[in-house]
This record gives structure tokens, sequence and C-alpha cells, in this order.
């Protein structure tokens, strides 16, 4: 028995999903809007203050939009003693440049052990890897601290970039992960050539790595960039802060009379390249650390 | 050239020049010189270290003379004579019991609405993250404008809606939600993309049947997605967790950076109620040397962090849903 539903209602019924459908999309675009916009408004807000007068900062109600527009806070900022911005910026590149090399090379052959070598105690080894992965760092500042300055490297970014020469567990990790994906064949071919371990690490698994070992340089890059705790710890004379720690001594130089703007405007330096370069490399920074998160173990 | 043959083939054929060490150790020796410089560092930068903090707690030891033994002084010092300490466990456990859970939630509500197949998710995407790329030099700096009780940013549009405006950074009630105000907006965007790489890996098959069994988004939700995300909560929990426990450079940023009254010690904001545990501790190994109290307090932390790892570890027994097939 056909039952027949009466057209008017099967046209009213599309309809309502159709609406329903709309709103749920429009819904959906008002909230990703409204938090996103949350979301910028400090990063707007360092901009426009930036370029404020210094009457314009605190006032009620807000300014959005400076008159005049300073730009000359930049070169203020960027020329002030108190933050002698090539010298920072070529100290935290020196820092960044080198810890970021140490880390991919030390970690790419240590990886390349596990991945690809079959030697006795390599589970245990790598189970122990693991388990300093979630050793928080607390334990390890001080004796470290005694250590380094027992060799003379306290004062020098030596304390925080030789360690990375030896690698680091986490990269480790992702690029023995990354590894364990390469085709055997790829790797066997060369033994079977007679290739030594090195000449297959370097000539064949490393180009085939490389979005990894982007991601992994890409990583310790920002972190040096940012780190503020290490220098804090080890530097001891301005002249060789990094850019994060030379902003800090560039407020705290100070004292009652703040310049917000200027501030800003030194802070907005500081963060930029970095911004910079990870819209440049967005899509292995986003994979990255998708990656981390997945197959953990 | 390796070849399969039955090991006394293989004798007979290398009888005449039988190497001195057998094929398994020049493999082991080959795979543990390329892992020397980790096994350096790591016996070096971990293991000493690590042995070393036990060592030092039970000393005093300032740097300059050598180690003096004193047996559990110090720790009788941190439990009963020293304020600070238990003002900073306070502050510290209040920061991790707010800022991980609403960080969780904050970082799975962004990748629940960033997880839409839309032209353009992207850029918001990007929005959402930009935010974990800046350095907390400049996260405090900014925030620290935008929370001035006076004329902030945030106090005067809150007053524009009828609402008070608190004293943020200022007041000892709101300067630890201050605090965690900022660690939200900077810290949600790598959990945030973790989670939505998790999201991401429930199959699409699976929405579809609970769909056509007529489950509405939020039972959807309940029943399929977030049973299948436990272990991405787990991950995301844990080191939440080991993070928030040693929280340092926002704490000591902003009560020590501009236009508050500081020498570069880290403050502890109004009545010490942003003295962290990590900060105090930098303060008596770095500012009074004291190395060997230090040293106590890391210890104290990184016993308390064990025991709470292996807490959250052990129940997740009972949440946390493996793709291998059910509970664990």
């Amino acid at each position: 028995m056909q039952q027949t539903i009466p057209q008017p209602a099967v046209a009213t019924a599309r309809r309502n999903a159709r609406i329903r459908r709309t709103a749920s999309t429009l819904l959906g675009h008002a909230l990703l809007l409204l938090v996103a916009g949350l979301f910028i408004i400090p990063f707007i807000w360092l901009v426009i203050t930036s370029l404020k007068p210094t009457n314009q900062i605190f006032t009620d109600p807000l300014i959005w939009i400076p008159s005049p527009i300073m730009w000359s806070n930049y070169t203020k900022a960027l020329t002030s003693p108190a933050f002698p911005f090539l010298r920072l910026l070529s100290n935290t590149l020196f820092y960044a440049v080198l810890s970021t090399i140490g880390t991919v090379l030390s970690s790419t052959v240590v990886a390349y052990a596990f991945a690809r070598m079959e030697f006795r105690g390599r589970n245990l080894i790598f189970a122990i890897t693991l388990a300093t992965m979630m050793l928080p760092g607390i334990v390890t500042l001080i004796p470290n601290y005694v250590l380094f300055r027992w060799f003379g490297w306290v004062g020098t970014y030596a304390p925080l970039i030789v360690p990375l020469f030896f690698g680091s567990a986490f990269n480790i990790f992702l690029l023995r992960q990354f590894m364990m994906t390469i085709p055997f064949d790829l790797t066997d071919a060369a033994y079977i050539d007679g290739a030594s371990d090195f000449t297959v690490l370097w000539r064949i698994m490393v180009p085939l790595v490389k979005p990894a070992l982007l991601v992994i340089g890409l990583f310790q890059f920002m972190a040096a960039w940012n780190d503020f705790q290490g220098p804090l710890i080890y530097l001891d004379k301005a002249a060789e802060y990094p850019l994060v720690l030379g902003l800090y001594a560039f407020q705290t130089s100070r004292g009652a009379t703040v310049e917000w703007n200027l501030m800003m405007a030194a802070a907005l330096v500081t963060t930029f390249p970095i911004i910079l370069l990870f819209f440049l490399t967005q899509r292995y920074f986003i994979e990255g650390i998708a990656l981390t998160g997945l197959k953990g173990a | 050239m390796s070849s399969a043959l039955p090991s006394t083939e293989n004798r007979r054929a290398n009888s005449a020049r039988r190497p001195l060490l057998s094929k398994q150790l020049r493999r082991d020796l080959r795979a543990y010189l390329f892992l020397s410089p980790w096994l350096i560092g790591l016996l070096a930068f971990t293991a000493y270290p690590t042995l070393a903090s036990f060592y030092f707690s039970l000393t005093k030891y300032n740097i300059l003379t050598p180690p003096r033994w004193v047996g559990t002084d110090n720790y009788v010092k941190l439990f009963t004579q020293d304020p600070l300490f238990w003002k900073t466990v306070w502050n510290t456990a209040y920061y991790t019991l707010v800022s991980v859970p609403l960080g969780l939630a904050v970082a799975l509500g962004l990748a629940l609405l960033l997880n839409q197949r839309r032209g353009g998710i992207g850029i918001y995407r990007t929005a959402f993250y930009l935010p974990s790329l800046v350095p907390a030099v400049v996260i405090t700096l900014v925030w620290s404008v935008m929370l001035d009780p006076r004329l902030g940013l945030i106090n005067t549009t809150l007053r524009a809606f009828g609402l008070p405006g608190p004293g943020w950074l200022r007041s000892a009630t709101w300067a630890k939600p201050a605090l965690i105000m900022m660690a939200l907006w900077s810290g949600s965007g790598a959990a945030m993309l973790i989670f939505l790489a998790g999201l991401k890996d429930i199959p699409a098959s699976l929405l579809e049947a609970a769909m056509i069994d007529g489950a509405n988004r939020w039972q959807r939700f309940r029943h399929v997605v977030l049973p299948l995300l436990t272990p991405t909560i787990f991950f995301n929990l844990i080191i939440g967790i080991i993070n928030s426990f040693q929280v340092f450079t926002i704490a000591f940023i902003a009560t020590s950076g501009a236009g508050v009254a500081g020498s570069g010690t880290g403050g502890a904001g109004p009545l010490n109620s942003l003295l962290m545990y990590m900060v105090l501790l930098y303060r008596n190994a770095f500012r009074y040397f004291d190395m060997g109290y230090a040293s106590a307090m890391a210890v104290v932390l990184f016993v308390a962090l064990v025991l709470l790892t292996l807490v959250v570890v052990r129940s997740s027994d009972f949440w946390v849903h493996y793709e291998s097939g059910g509970r664990r």
C-alpha cells in the first residue's frame, strides 16, 4: 500500500531543512569569527599601541586609531641604547642557528640507530629515551649549572648550545618514527652495494626524511628564539642577551616611567621574525605538531 | 657480504680467517657508535644531574665552597620554616588545577570549531595558533597593558557592559586568574593542533553510522568522538601537568616586568599571590645561591610530579579507550 505524502508538505520539509543547514553554516561562521577575533585582539592591540603617542595609550574611551600614527616609535625603540637591537638580533641568531644545527645533526644520527640498526639493548635504551622525555627540567637544572660552571661556560651560550649536539629525546623519537616509515628496500639496496651505515644514512635516509628534519629544525629555532629561562640563568652581561632577554631588560630599565609604546614596538620587532617564519613554513609546523600527539610511543 | 648460510657452514667457510669480533658484536659496536652522542648526553646532562640533585639536596652548597653534608636539614627547613614554600605550593597547585582542565577544554573546543570542511579554515587555524609563537616576554607585556585596572582594554570594555573591572595583576585575588588567562591564550595552540589531528583520525563511517541511528550532535560527540579522543586527551593531560607544575617565565616577568618595582629577582605579585614554585626555586638557587635548599625544592617537585603522573596513568585504565580494541 503506497502512502503518498502531499506535495506541499514535502516542499516545506525540504525548505526547512535548507534553512536549518544555512543557519548552522552561518552560526558556525559567526562563532569562528567571534573566537578568532578574541584571539587576535591582543595582536591588534600590540600593533596599535606601538603606533600611539604616549598620551593615547591609557584613555577612556579607548582609542583604536592613533593620531598621529607614530612610526617614529619604531626608530626610537630600535635605536634606544637600552635596546641594542642589532646586537640582540645577532646574539639570538647565533643561539638559534647553532642550536638548530646541533640538534638536527645529532638527533638524525641517533634516530637512525634506533630505526634501522639491530643491536642488543635497543629496546631498553629506547624506553629510557622515552622516559627522559617526561623528566621535568627542574631536576637537572641546578646540577647542570654546577657542571657548566665547572667547565667555565657560565656567561656564554655554550651551556645552551652544546648539549643539543648530543641529541634531544623528543627529536630522536620523532625522527625515528619517521624513519621507520621509509621502506627497507631503499636502504637495503645501498647496503647490498657495499655502502657503509654512514653512507646509507647520509646519502639515502636523510634526503628521504627532509620534511621531518625541517619540522625539528623549525621547532628548535623557534624554541631558541623564544627561550627566556636558559639565557636568564647563564648570561650575565647585557651585551650577550638574546632579543627576549633584551626586551625584558628594556622594560625593567625604565623604572616607573615606562614608555609602553616603545616597548610594544620593540616587542613587535622581537616577535615578527618568528611569525613570518611560521607563515612561510605553516604546513610543516602543523604537520609536525600533529605527529607529536598521535603515534605517541 | 652477509649470507644466510647456517652457522656451521659459515664457520667452515671462514675458518681460515675468523674475525676477532663476532658479527653481532660488530653490529652492536657500529650501532653504539651512532648512539654515542646521545649516550654521552644522557649520562652527562640527564643521569648525573638527576642523581646529583638528590645529593645536593642533602648538603649546604653555595657554589663557591664545596658542598657540606647536612642530611635532611634542607627538607625540614622547607616544610616547617618556610612560609613561602607553602605559598608557592598553593599558587602552583591552584594554577595547575585551573589551567590544565580549562586548557584542555579550550584546546578541544577550538579544535572542534576548526574541524569543519570549509574554505579558508586555514586562516582561522593560523589565528588560533599564532599566540603560541609569541615569546613570554611579549605576552606578559601586551596583557599587562590590556589588564591595566584603570584604563586597560579589558576593564574599559567590562565597564562598558556595566561589569566591575577587577584589579587583575595588581589584586591578590585576581592575579592568578589573570595569569591563567594569559597562559590559556598562548598555550592552547599546540594542544589544539594535536586535538585536531585526533579528531581527523575519527573514522567518518562511525559518525555516519551514529547519525543513521538517530544520534544528534551532542550524542555523537559524547558517545563516538569523546571516547575515541581519550588517548589524545590523556597525552595532552600529562604534558599539561608536567608543564604547569614548572611554570616560570610568565610568572617571573608578570611580577617584575615593566612598571612594576623589581630588580629582576622575579617578584611575587601582590601578597605573593603570583609566586610560583619554579620562581622561588630560581630565587633560592641563583639569587641566594643556596643550591642545596633549591635542590631540595627540585626533588620535592620531582617526586610530586612522578606520583601525580603515576596516578593519572593508573587512572587511564578506566577512561582511556585504545583503538586496539576497547579498554586496555
